[in-house]
């Protein structure tokens, strides 16, 4: 096809055919996430970014390589890749789900890390080729890439919002058929023979689809609760935030009463368990409407705040299966307001369980909100006398690395002011030794009482411990004199040990359930003195208060201490800290190594080495330009996608509102560079942008919190649009400049900018692990300052944005 | 057709690292050569250490009982290769067969006589069943995984264990029929003691309960009861790890 021919069939499906591969590919990518959380764990979900990024930066390397042969059969060449697309989106997931890999014993087993990195190749595949098929096109249509470029874009924006409303309507095997089918729909748009043909393969690709089925890991909870005789699931939702299974047992009940008493006359009453995503479970007690709830809810630890004076309005931080509910009713509440992120699992609870749970979210004193915790509070106008959560971990600290906007000092501070006068903040988990998450919890309290200006953080906490389970409860006032001796009840009548408690002595820590030494009660002394700081330097996990920059509350990981976790492995010693972020640590290697590798590779093999010498062009600074746009593009994304997060108060709608407004906004701002004549300017000006969105920011969403979620989504679009316009300036503007003064070094720079793509994404990850999401923007804004120091000199106005990829 | 593809991908990949990773020896004196250096690292890896006993290392019961066991014969066909590694492994459906150096742990931290009775709440394979065996009278063992307990109860009796009962169901209530025993291990998940088993266990006897995840144990629970019944709990690392504030 010459280029008169390809101008010609450069028509409307065409067009629609790229929006739909280019929608496919990323509703892809966002799914994936989904389904590896489902079949796998969380953390390993991310690596999905990584997988479509490296399935890009080869192709651009495959593409620029046989760039005449592509343009010369573009027809054919899209069709293919396009179908290939929809025919490897299910074979891939279907082969990476089929790989053994498993998560715990990554240090086990030498094995593991060469499956993760099979899962991580094989499902680059689909990414691959619908890479292929859209450069194709970008190549093909040199005269008109604007339209091509905006049709990739449009449909890229759109499918990442677009497989949120597809998540609610399909189960995830749904979608993943769904978006495959889009593969062969597209591919039929672009051959002789149009809409007719394209149902037919897109049904096709249904059925194809269709023979998927998710095999989650034999090691997730829900897997090994099946495994029981006698398990049953009697109910399943999907939604975008997650897969839910109810579990029922009639021979094996479920008996969950985390660190019940000894003393507690009575056990748990039949139980359903919920699991998320396969993990968990949330616990559903068996309640009958009008009632009283079981009594076994008065013997756990977090029953304490409710010993401590009358709690009658109360606020429950998550849903769970209800059982925060049933122990505020069991102790007198009279209104409680319950937040749940996940309308699914409310709707769960409302309708499967209803009666299994006794009508519970029907009670006249139950209300629930459905938003994240924050968002919630940010809207309420009342006060309460207690406000409640959880504090859970995961399986052997995998999900170190996940960010929790509920327990970072901001959110404590937050809930304090929002207690009624004598009101109490009461947070519970499972217990951790050596200490660690407790710790955390004290510290992060004893950080929130210093902004309240209080003088004496001590007067303020209450913490006891049970065998399996801790319970703080912290006042924003001094507690009351009677708090002393309402303790030692509790304690003395449960079995539980306090760890501290106003005017607690020290013959009353570590009397019930024996530590060889009172880790408890000697770090929370430490911790309650005036400067705690070189105490929290001292022990041998990072227990400093998460912040809402660095919001990883369970991540508690030294690398100090590897060196003796890994000697003490041969002992029994692997659950002596938390693996999520050496997770992510892996990841990074191994996508340094993919990068380095992979996408480089066919420029090689086709011999593409550049010219020697260009004049007025230096080829170290010029690849250092695109290194650094491909690392700081990323980094900005992922850091203001976590500030989105804590605004709009929902990971899935952040998600889809920041990767459409950057993608949209970066295709915008790429089609207006050729009014920018040199790169250097708009790298500039992304570095002050970001720098100013980085100060601004949080004062601004402080200040607009209170406005509903639409009016947030809105203000969140109209915040992404000037970064991103600026962030999509600089890379064609570079390839522009390159184009016109060394064509010959373009697909180089296409490889490196591809490499740093794919090594941005685990490293914003762990820079922000390890320095908070301000230092990923810092250091992205720095790289934008250095690409405008090294950015190629001006274009010509002969040589336009438009024509880069010829 | 396209559930085969990568199924067969997958084997082939499987066969792939298998050929690389595994040895071909199943003979059964090179078994016991690895057990025997097995128990030796063992028995390294505890000497001084052992805070949790009180001791400065295992009982030689124990080593010279696990240098006898074959724990090859407890793990998958697949994996009898790692059989002498000091290492969990998988058993299939979702377990694992326990670290070597914990299952001494765990057995040592029991102070077994050769007339106690034992209850065990979740069977698993039947190894720790096995080494239980070994030292005392009695075993009862209980697991909630119908496939895993009868194949546990088949490896068992083909290795001659007569003295080792095993039932598949609910351990929570124990086994109140035996009852009572000297000692009580709990390597199922438990959220809280089950009472019943606290009723079941012999005064001055003991209970131990792993807590962690199937790949790892974070802390051991000890729960003891003494000649009057009095509960006494206790909780410790299974490694010696202080001092937790650095050098000071």
């Amino acid at each position: 096809m010459d280029q008169a021919d390809a101008e010609v069939a450069l028509r409307r499906p065409t067009l629609l055919a790229i929006a739909l591969l280019s929608g496919a590919a990323l509703g892809l990518e966002v799914l994936l996430l989904r389904l590896f959380a489902i079949i796998q764990w969380h953390h390993f979900a991310s690596m999905a970014i990584g997988l479509a990024l490296l399935g890009w930066g080869v192709s651009g390397s495959v593409l620029t390589a046989t760039a005449e042969r592509v343009r010369t059969r573009f027809s054919a060449f899209f069709t293919g890749n396009a179908a290939a697309f929809g025919v490897s989106a299910v074979a891939a997931f279907s082969i990476a789900q089929r790989i053994p890999f498993n998560p715990p014993e990554l240090l086990w087993d030498w094995r593991q890390p060469l499956w993760l990195a099979a899962i991580y190749l094989v499902l680059a595949v689909p990414f691959l080729f619908a890479a292929n098929a859209i450069a194709a096109a970008l190549m093909t249509f040199r005269g008109r890439s604007g339209r091509v470029y905006g049709a990739d874009l449009l449909g890229a924006g759109t499918g990442a919002v677009a497989v949120v409303g597809v998540l609610t309507q399909l189960p995830e095997t749904g979608a993943l058929a769904f978006l495959s089918g889009l593969g062969p729909v597209a591919a039929a748009l672009v051959i002789p023979g149009g809409p007719r043909k394209a149902v037919l393969l897109a049904l096709a690709a249904l059925l194809w689809a269709s023979w998927v089925d998710l095999r989650p890991s034999p090691f997730k909870p829900l897997s090994r609760a099946l495994q029981v005789v006698g398990a049953d699931v009697v109910a399943e939702r999907s939604g975008p935030l997650g897969r839910l299974t109810v579990v029922a047992n009639s021979e094996v009940p479920f008996r969950d009463a985390p660190g019940l008493a000894l003393t507690s006359p009575t056990g748990p009453p039949e139980q359903r368990a919920i699991f998320v995503d396969g993990e968990g479970p949330l616990i559903v007690d068996r309640h009958q409407q009008g009632a009283p709830p079981p009594p076994y809810l008065d013997h756990l630890t977090s029953a304490l705040p409710y010993h401590l004076g009358e709690r009658r309005q109360v606020l429950l931080l998550g849903l769970g299966g209800g059982r925060g509910i049933l122990q505020a009713l069991l102790h007198g509440a009279q209104h409680i307001d319950v937040t749940e992120p996940d309308s699914g699992h409310v709707a769960l609870l409302r309708d499967e369980l209803e009666d299994f749970s006794g009508h519970l979210l029907e009670a006249s004193r139950v209300h629930v909100h459905i938003g994240q915790p924050r968002s919630v509070l940010a809207t309420a106008e009342r006060r309460w006398d207690l406000i409640a959560l959880e504090a859970g971990g995961s399986a052997a600290g995998l999900g170190a690395a996940g960010a929790d906007y509920r327990l970072t000092v901001e959110a404590f501070a937050d809930y304090l002011t929002r207690l009624a006068p004598g009101g109490l903040l009461a947070v519970s988990g499972p217990i951790d030794l050596p200490p660690r998450a407790a710790l955390r919890l004290l510290a992060t309290a004893v950080a929130a009482l210093g902004r309240a200006h209080a003088d004496a953080p001590g007067r303020h906490l209450v913490m006891v411990r049970s065998w399996q389970t801790v319970t703080m409860v912290v006042s924003a006032d001094p507690l009351p004199a009677g708090t002393a001796g309402a303790v030692r009840v509790f304690v003395e009548t449960r079995g539980f040990d306090p760890i501290h408690f106003p005017d607690m002595r020290s013959e009353e820590a570590n009397r019930r359930v024996i530590l060889d030494v009172p880790w408890f009660y000697d770090a929370a002394k430490a911790l309650l003195e005036v400067n705690a700081e070189p105490f929290m330097a001292r022990w041998k996990y990072a227990i400093a208060p998460a912040t809402d920059d660095r919001p990883f509350f369970h991540d508690f990981f030294r690398w100090a201490l590897l060196p003796e976790v890994l000697a003490l492995r041969e002992r029994g010693g692997m659950g002596l800290f938390e693996w999520g972020h050496l997770v992510v640590v892996a990841a990074l290697i191994q996508a340094v190594l993919a990068a380095v590798i992979l996408v480089p590779l066919p420029l090689l093999i086709a011999g593409r080495r550049g010219t020697a010498s260009t004049p007025g062009l230096s080829r170290p600074r010029t690849l250092c330009y695109f290194l650094a746009l491909g690392l700081a593009f990323l980094c900005i994304e992922i850091a203001f996608l976590e500030r989105f997060v804590l605004f709009l108060g929902h990971p899935v709608l952040a998600a889809a509102v920041c990767l459409a407004g950057f993608l949209v906004f970066a295709g915008l701002g790429s089609q207006a560079s050729h009014r920018i004549e040199r790169p250097g300017r708009a790298a500039t000006a992304t570095a002050i942008l970001s720098l100013a969105y980085l100060a601004g920011l949080p004062p601004l969403f402080e200040f607009l919190a209170p406005l509903p979620t639409e009016a947030r989504g809105l203000v969140s679009v109209a915040l992404i649009a000037p970064l991103g316009f600026f962030m999509g300036m600089p890379f064609p503007l570079g390839l522009a400049a390159l184009d016109a003064r060394a064509p010959r070094w373009v697909p180089w720079a296409w490889a490196v900018n591809g490499c740093a793509s794919v090594i941005a994404s685990p490293l914003a990850g762990l820079m922000a692990l390890e320095f908070g999401f301000s230092a990923v923007i810092a250091v992205a804004a720095c790289l934008y300052l250095l690409a405008a120091t090294v950015a190629p000199p001006a274009t010509t106005a002969l040589c336009k944005p438009d024509t880069v990829l010829s | 057709m396209v559930g085969l593809i990568p199924t067969v991908l997958v084997l082939v990949l499987s066969l792939a690292c298998a050929a690389v990773g595994a040895a071909s020896e199943n003979d059964e004196a090179i078994f016991a050569e690895r057990r025997a250096a097995l128990m030796r690292e063992v028995q390294a890896l505890g000497l001084g250490e052992l805070q949790l006993l009180g001791r400065r290392e295992f009982d030689p019961r124990v080593i010279e009982v696990m240098g006898r066991i074959p724990r090859h014969e407890f793990v998958p066909e697949a994996l009898r290769d790692s059989a002498y590694a000091n290492r969990p492994l998988p058993i299939g459906y979702g377990q694992t067969i326990s670290q070597p150096y914990v299952v001494a742990l765990m057995t040592d931290v029991l102070a077994l006589e050769p007339g106690d009775r034992v209850l065990e709440v979740g069977t698993g394979s039947g190894y720790q069943a096995a080494i239980l065996a070994e030292l005392v009278e009695r075993v009862f063992t209980i697991e909630i995984v119908a496939a895993l307990g009868e194949a546990a109860a088949g490896r068992l009796a083909r290795l001659g264990y007569e003295n080792v009962r095993v039932r598949v169901g609910d351990g929570y209530f124990g086994w109140p029929d035996e009852a009572p025993f000297d000692a009580i291990i709990v390597t199922a998940a438990a959220t809280h003691v089950p009472p019943p088993l606290v009723q079941q266990l012999k005064p001055g006897g003991r209970m131990v309960i792993p807590v962690g995840h199937q790949f790892e144990v974070q802390y051991l629970t000890l729960v003891d009861k003494d000649p009057d019944g009095r509960i006494t709990m206790r909780q410790t690392l299974p490694v010696a790890f202080v001092p937790l504030t650095g050098g000071n």
